[in-house]
């Protein structure tokens, strides 16, 4: 997750209206939000209180599916297209969007040079500039942009530290050049490049991309009594200061009909990815990777089709938890909640998914709700995930869970990427020429592994501690119940 | 000396909106500071029913609160209720 900033705070902010409406059925209300959220009397953060307004408008339309581009009547009532959203069945929407009117369309120069320019006799950045870039006026340099080539020398020699690198924040966290600029400057994602890892929504400090929420999926099914079935990613442990049992209690208090932990998938996918790892290493592979992180998958498929072949087969930890619910509940609909968007795009190619929360919208719906996690008594849950399953949700975590399953056949050398960035896809070059540093390669797109998910709550450092908390207390248990 | 009692608001409103960032703050004083300060994590505290027109998270610091509390915020209030002892 990103440090705190307000952009992530209207967005949860947003989830609670949302969530508050429909509890109460007053969709009406929706269009009512922006003008809550930024009365007359109130400062803004853009340049007055209606841009806010409609930049929130905007979003709650993405957030509902809707483009802004295919806008044809801009006074259609939000209602409405909450309207739409629940009736509609199939789930054909991009699963996020640049929203035009929040994008603040940064400057593309990518080095500025600012009033601590000394305009010096020297001139190291004028005489260094390769590309002729560099131009005095009023005694200050100014790069000139048709020239500029973005190498950063001015910058590295200028005595003054006058000049300064300032990146376009979203395009600076994609890792696959996915998204960049139309000819009026704002940011389009080209979808066939996107790997869905989210690192773009806490990339842009204007909260410009904005994901389409299944609450509008969800809470109709809730307050109807529609069976559904909630399936808790492991990286929840870390997410409210409350443990395990409470976060259960917590989710059947939302009304779902049953709470099933995927780390119980994640018991089977190891098993299965032992047996593969086995396999392979018999048929003279000399590598596999693990293949849970959807972002990572994608990015394989999409990008380095080298690599494709070393993933594993085995299924997800959530495919298998699906199967688990789709078995004890046919009538029931399956609610992923976990840590990121990557998770909304492989639920799409999975029948076992019908629809998926982030955190971020858990939290929104438990504070509508009045649910306060940890002052909850709990559920003691009958049978639980593994320790080893538990701990999925950490980088490092499959690997550990895949050595306590080996058969020792074949000894595994490891090989961890702890987050997709521009460095390690470096790394991930080599892989795809079939170049490793080990036999296993744990691969994930967020750093500290799924703790570390764009719509997680929790500082990853803390949630890593609330997660290895509960998997020592699961390994305490294994030990003195035999077998 | 008496310790200055610092209560964070584990509330799922104050958690979700900002507070769950404010568990790093043990961590982030310096070592002088640790010794003078005992934290808390707590169940709602009630302050935004109390006081609604302010804004989570919230933070109890030897019985008064702080709206939309940062770990700066928290750190300038402990500082000051040292100098003041």
């Amino acid at each position: 997750m990103a440090v705190t900033n307000n952009a992530m705070l209207i967005r949860r902010q947003l989830y609670q209206y949302i969530t508050k409406y429909f509890r109460t059925g007053q969709l009406e209300e929706i269009d009512k939000i922006p003008l809550k959220m930024r009365p007359k009397s109130s400062g803004s953060s853009r340049c007055c209180v209606y841009k806010d307004r409609a930049m929130l408008r905007y979003k709650l339309m993405a957030m509902m599916g809707a483009s802004v581009q295919s806008e044809t009547d801009e006074l259609k009532p939000l209602a409405e297209f909450a309207r739409v959203n629940i009736d509609h069945d199939t789930d054909d929407m991009p699963a996020f969007r640049v929203v035009d009117e929040a994008c603040s369309s940064c400057h593309k120069g990518n080095y500025v040079v600012t009033n601590m320019c000394q305009g010096c006799v020297g001139r190291p950045c004028e005489i260094n500039c390769p590309k002729d870039a560099i131009e005095f006026n009023n005694g200050q340099a100014q790069i000139l942009d048709d020239k500029c080539v973005n190498c950063g020398l001015c910058k590295d020699v200028c005595p003054y530290h006058a000049i300064v690198y300032k990146p376009v924040p979203c395009e600076e966290a994609c890792p696959v050049g996915a998204i960049s600029k139309d000819e009026e400057g704002r940011e389009v994602i080209n979808y066939e490049k996107c790997i869905h890892c989210g690192k773009c929504i806490t990339g842009c400090p204007f909260g410009a991309i904005v994901e389409y929420s299944h609450l509008f999926k969800v809470l109709p099914g809730i307050y109807k009594n529609s069976p559904m079935v909630a399936l808790m990613a492991p990286s929840i442990i870390g997410q409210f200061k409350a443990n395990m049992k409470q976060v259960r209690e917590a989710l059947k208090k939302l009304g779902f009909t049953a709470v099933i932990e995927v780390a119980e998938g994640a018991d089977k996918t190891i098993s299965k990815e032992a047996k593969e790892f086995d396999e392979r290493m018999e048929n003279g592979d000399t590598f596999m990777t693990s293949s849970c992180c959807p972002a990572y998958v994608e990015l394989t498929r999409k990008h380095f089709s080298g690599l494709t072949r070393f993933v594993s087969e085995t299924p997800t930890p959530m495919h298998y938890a699906g199967n688990i619910a789709r078995k004890h509940y046919p009538e029931a609909k399956t609610v992923f909640i976990g840590p990121c968007i990557g998770k909304k795009s492989e639920a799409r190619k999975d029948d076992t998914i019908d629809f998926v929360l982030n955190f971020e919208e858990l939290g929104a719906w438990l504070i509508t709700e009045n649910i306060d996690v940890n002052s909850l008594k709990g559920i003691e849950q009958d049978k639980h995930a593994s320790a080893e399953a538990t701990g999925f949700a950490v980088s490092g975590g499959v690997t550990n869970a895949l050595r306590e399953k080996l058969s020792g056949n074949y000894p595994i050398y490891p090989q961890n990427i702890n987050g997709i960035n521009k460095d390690t896809i470096k790394t991930l070059k080599r892989l795809n020429k079939g170049k490793s540093d080990g036999n296993f390669v744990e691969v994930m797109a967020c750093e500290s592994g799924c703790i570390g998910g764009c719509n997680t709550i929790s500082l990853p450092k803390i949630a890593r501690k609330q997660l290895e908390k509960l998997v020592n207390e699961r390994r305490d248990t294994e030990e003195t119940v035999p077998k | 000396m008496e310790k200055i009692r610092v209560k964070l608001c584990c509330g799922t409103l104050c958690y979700v909106m900002g507070g769950a960032e404010l568990q790093s703050l043990p961590d982030r004083l310096s070592e002088n500071l640790k010794t003078q300060v005992a934290f808390s994590s707590s169940t709602c505290l009630d302050y935004c029913n109390k006081y609604p027109t302010e804004n989570p998270p919230f933070v109890d610091i030897n019985g008064e609160y702080i709206a939309e509390a940062t770990p700066n915020k928290v750190i300038a209030k402990i500082n000051q209720l040292i100098e003041n002892k």
